[in-house]
């Protein structure tokens, strides 16, 4: 049984590139360690350095600027284990972990608080204000340089979680005017575990894996060759996607209309803000979200809904709760998110496996 | 017409969808494989029911324990859709509240009922409505066989594992939607059946007890739930002695013999009552733990004809799991309380626990049985009642 998957979940990982995968196959015949002073750790070495360059260039940084990690979560622990830090109530739980418990609050379409945040700074100055780039959940996009110019106006660092921009929204580094930025391969066709923390000039973070002293000491230990070889592709390709960024658009503006003709009791979230091109949180009311997400995947239909935690059973989403959803609300909502492998094939797809949860609802 | 699969539908098995209900234990999991090996369209629910590290009083954790990964994982291994389904709020005011309160009121409850009740057989049965299921399995050692009626609801094949107890409040129409595929089945051959189709929990020990009591400690669970069933009372005798105290009813279950700390007593005692409203704990000899007659709440019936009434309906019951079945009458009110005359007087008869009807292997329904002699919600024809015991 090969039936057509429709696979309408990038914001919790991106199909792998096939030039993603080609790096890092080709990675595999690579013997050396890229510690190693010999050709072979000259070689190893080199993909590194390919891959720095791709992702220096994918946000807008020299090189230098570009520490390698397990991934996003790890780089917002590097540029957060500091703290005190002052965080948006919508940040990815990665950020939270480390975040001051009382939070800046968002709109009803989850934008910050910008008012807030500046009266919190003068009130309390952290030493870092964490601000992600857009929302996983609902893709709406945050006012990252107000916030940076606000967090610096109190002596502050500006840190931004990125990892649902790259391919979506052109991210730039310096024009953020952020300190420290997080990303995640995997969000753009790259492989899972791996991500970078990207550092200001000048900026020295205290390592917390220490040993051998790779990635300028930022970060022990060998590096993911492959991992790091099929990044530096994705990225190259990502920087290129951006122009398919109004067709993913398109497709989801054509879902959303499609959604408001056919089963007009559903809601957008977050609708009223900018948002990515490719995400739409979509509540429909009395349907709960783990139905809405059994019945799709059983027909083959892939979509997510809040933060899943490992049980499987989905946990209340803080970003939909942040945004004032009730529980009613947030036990109904999915995420549907687009990508470059997205067509109005999917959205038939969806609506067949879909609208009978929301006929039967409605009646 | 063609012939029915052996889920009873007229269709092809991978045109039929079943849900089932997957624990993760060995009897779910083996229901589980049979079905996929069948062919049929086998989808696995999990439910998440109570936070295990709450419960366990270790850290609280959003993550599920052990059963749901050994239920994932043998869903993987049988190339399966899986999903848990979180009924934690559910389960916590339908069955570990209600659990907790029935204890406070002096009874002894069988949660597992309540479970089978709520949780199963209304939200999780909803739940495989909702993915489009033609049937909802479960690994309950239990028969489903179709009547000229419609389907019964009759004993398991293993005498040593029969569950039909614990399922006496199934309605008509679950019992429509149900499938019991390990009722004909002995346990060794489920366990064989487990290793055949490589369900890698085949050596899993059977679960025992209450899933949310750890370690059978009902007391602490109910005294966490309810601080104040730890009132201490009286212990007194049906003859109006004083002859100890207590440290709350939830420590007692009628016809309990031991850690009463009636040492001097010339014959041993027993828990007779329990009386909540004043904390005490009745005792007396065997003698007063025989009762004859008893009234039921919340009754079921699954037999083909109208339901007894006040004429009675002579019937096989066990009043707890392990009872061995005794003979008695069951006089109705239509209005779900029930009068029950046994043939002949029976030890602890005890509030809480479930009193079964059977007509040999088959269940006819049953009823809880309600505290307290002296109020006796149905009274029509108790004459005769006495009449047709004698």
């Amino acid at each position: 049984m090969t039936a057509p998957v429709s696979y309408l979940d990038y914001n919790a990982s991106a199909p792998l590139l096939p030039e993603a995968a080609a790096a890092m196959t080709a990675t595999f015949a690579l013997m050396g360690n890229p510690s190693s002073v010999h050709r072979a750790g000259r070689a190893a070495r080199a993909v590194i350095e390919d891959a720095r360059e791709a992702v220096a260039a994918l946000v807008n940084v020299t090189p230098a600027q570009v520490v390698f990690t397990s991934g996003a979560t790890e780089a917002n622990g590097l540029a957060l284990v500091t703290g005190p830090v002052t965080a948006s109530a919508v940040e990815h739980p990665s950020v939270l972990a480390w975040a001051e418990a009382e939070t800046i609050g968002v709109d009803a379409d989850g934008v910050i608080d910008l008012p807030a945040l500046d009266n919190r700074l003068r009130e309390f100055p952290p030493a870092v204000v964490a601000l992600m780039l857009a929302n996983n959940e609902t893709g709406v996009l945050q006012p990252v340089v107000d916030a940076a110019a606000l967090a610096h106006g109190c002596g502050a660092r500006l840190h931004c979680d990125a990892v649902q921009g790259p391919g979506r929204v052109a991210v730039d580094f310096q024009a953020l005017g952020a300190d420290t930025l997080s990303l995640s391969a995997h969000k753009f066709g790259g492989p899972k575990g791996v991500g970078a923390l990207i550092l200001r000039p000048g900026l020295e973070l205290p390592a917390v894996i220490k040993g051998g002293g790779q990635e300028r000491r930022r970060r022990s230990g060998t590096e993911n060759l492959a991992g790091i070889a099929g990044f530096g592709a994705a990225a190259l390709t990502a920087g290129a996607a951006l122009k398919d960024a109004p067709r993913i658009a398109a497709v989801r503006d054509a879902f959303e209309a499609r959604l408001a003709d056919q089963a007009p009791q559903a809601r957008v979230l977050g609708q009223g803000a900018a948002r990515l091109c490719n995400t739409s949180c979509i509540m429909l009311p009395g349907v709960s979200a783990e139905t809405q997400l059994m019945r799709l995947d059983l027909a083959n239909v892939l979509v997510s809904a809040g933060s899943a935690c490992s049980s499987g059973k989905i946990a209340p989403s803080h970003v939909l709760t942040a945004m004032g959803a009730s529980e009613a609300d947030f036990k109904c909502a999915i995420r549907v998110s687009f990508g470059p492998g997205s067509t109005a094939a999917d959205l038939d797809t969806f609506f067949s496996a879909w609208m009978p949860l929301a006929l039967t609802a409605a009646a | 017409m063609s012939v029915l699969n052996s889920m009873g539908f007229a269709k092809p098995p991978p045109a039929t969808r079943i849900v089932v209900a997957m624990s993760g234990g060995v009897d779910s999991s083996v229901a589980a494989a049979l079905l996929a090996r069948d062919g049929y369209d086998v989808v696995g629910l999990t439910m998440q029911l109570y936070d295990v590290g709450a419960v366990t009083a270790k850290s609280k954790t959003c993550c599920a324990g052990q059963d749901i990964y050994d239920a994932r994982r043998v869903a993987d291994r049988i190339g399966m859709p899986h999903y848990v389904v979180d009924y934690e709020t559910t389960f916590k005011t339908d069955v570990i509240d209600k659990f907790a309160d029935s204890y406070v009121r002096g009874e002894t409850p069988v949660p597992c009922i309540m479970c089978n009740q709520t949780v199963k057989f209304r939200d999780l049965f909803k739940a495989a409505k909702d993915l489009g299921a033609d049937a909802l399995a479960t690994g309950h050692y239990v028969r489903r066989i179709m009547g000229a009626h419609g389907p019964e609801l009759h004993r398991a094949v293993d005498p040593g594992r029969d569950q039909s107890y614990f399922l006496f409040a199934t309605t008509r129409a679950q019992l429509d939607f149900v499938r019991f595929p390990l009722g004909g089945l002995e346990k060794p051959a489920v366990r064989a059946l487990g290793e055949e189709l490589g369900v890698h929990v085949a050596a899993k020990p059977d679960s025992q007890d209450i899933c949310f009591v750890p370690d059978g400690r009902y007391a602490e669970t109910v005294k966490r739930l309810r601080p104040e069933a730890a009132r201490r009372g009286e212990i007194v005798h049906v003859d109006g002695r004083k002859i100890g105290t207590h440290d709350g009813v939830i420590h007692f279950t009628v016809g309990q013999r031991k850690g009463l700390g009636a040492g001097g007593e010339a014959e041993p005692l027993y828990v007779v009552r329990i009386e909540p409203e004043t904390a005490r704990v009745i005792v007396g000899p065997k003698a007063a733990l025989m009762e004859q007659s008893f009234a039921l709440h919340g009754v079921n019936w699954l037999g083909d004809e109208a339901a007894p009434g006040g004429d009675g309906r002579a019937v096989i019951m066990k009043l707890r799991n392990t009872h061995t079945p005794i003979t008695g009458t069951v006089f109705g009110d239509g209005a779900g309380t029930a009068r029950v005359v046994l043939d002949r007087p029976e030890a602890a008869v005890t509030p809480g626990q479930a009193c079964v009807f059977y007509d040999g292997t088959r269940v006819l329904g049953g009823g809880w049985i309600a505290r307290g002699g002296a109020s006796q919600p149905v009274s029509l024809n108790l004459k005769r009642a006495a009449t047709a015991s004698a």
